[in-house]
């Protein structure tokens, strides 16, 4: 019972994935670009801890922890970037 | 107009201490379990990309008045080190030994010189990386 509603799960979180893609694919603006790659990260974590789950482990944890901070990183680099044009600046105050 | 950051500011003072915290637990994971020294270095890199991002270069470099191509520099030394002192006495390049000792708190723990090469492999690591994204970040 409980195996059959993980498999759903993750069947579901692949479909929202395939959504986002798309989202990417055809997105008018850069932010819904951006907003579709924050998505997709989210659901990825997620499906990794459906998956750790449906195998008794705890070995995906820390990939987990990973994928939460570059997903974060990587959505704090774009919003600058559309922001304000460059992602490191060399002094602020502009 | 000078832009005011606040929200994100004041999650990184939060943020970058559990990123900094995690890296070094996965530096210190070891042989047996996920982890090591570049995977390790890589996350500390991420810290230090984070904060390059949220404040300005000579901000942090205020803060953290390190060169990056002399950390990188001198893990490349540990690493190499690491093996000719093998060489010394009379083994082959890269030998590793390890020995078990009582620690008070620890209990039997085995020390290993491996952590000295994981240490070089992650200096090198950090320094690699962050010197990469200054370089191809910068505004012109």
């Amino acid at each position: 019972m409980i195996k059959a509603m993980l498999v759903t799960s993750i069947i579901l979180i692949s479909i929202a994935i395939l959504i986002a893609v798309l989202r990417i694919v055809l997105g008018p603006s850069l932010p819904d670009r951006v907003l579709a790659l924050d998505v997709i990260g989210v659901n990825i974590i997620a499906s990794i801890a459906v998956i750790s789950v449906l195998m008794n482990t705890r070995a995906f944890l820390e990939a987990i922890l990973i994928l939460g901070i570059l997903s974060f990183i990587g959505t704090i680099a774009y919003s600058k970037y559309i922001l304000r044009g460059v992602v490191v600046e060399r002094k602020r105050n502009r | 107009m000078k832009i005011n950051d606040v929200i994100l500011q004041t999650i990184t003072k939060v943020v970058v201490f559990i990123i900094l915290t995690f890296g070094v637990e996965l530096f210190f994971a070891g042989h047996n379990s996920p982890g090591g020294g570049f995977i390790g270095g890589l996350v500390l890199s991420s810290a230090f990309v984070l904060l390059f991002l949220v404040h300005d270069i000579e901000t942090v470099q205020q803060g953290i008045p390190v060169d990056f191509k002399k950390v990188a520099a001198t893990g490349v030394l540990f690493a190499v080190g690491t093996g000719v002192f093998a060489v010394l006495f009379g083994s082959a390049f890269l030998t590793q030994t390890f020995l078990t000792v009582n620690l008070p708190v620890y209990g039997e723990t085995e020390l290993a010189t491996v952590l000295l090469f994981e240490l070089g492999v992650a200096l090198t690591v950090v320094g690699t990386v962050v010197t990469i994204i200054l370089s191809i970040s910068e505004d012109v």
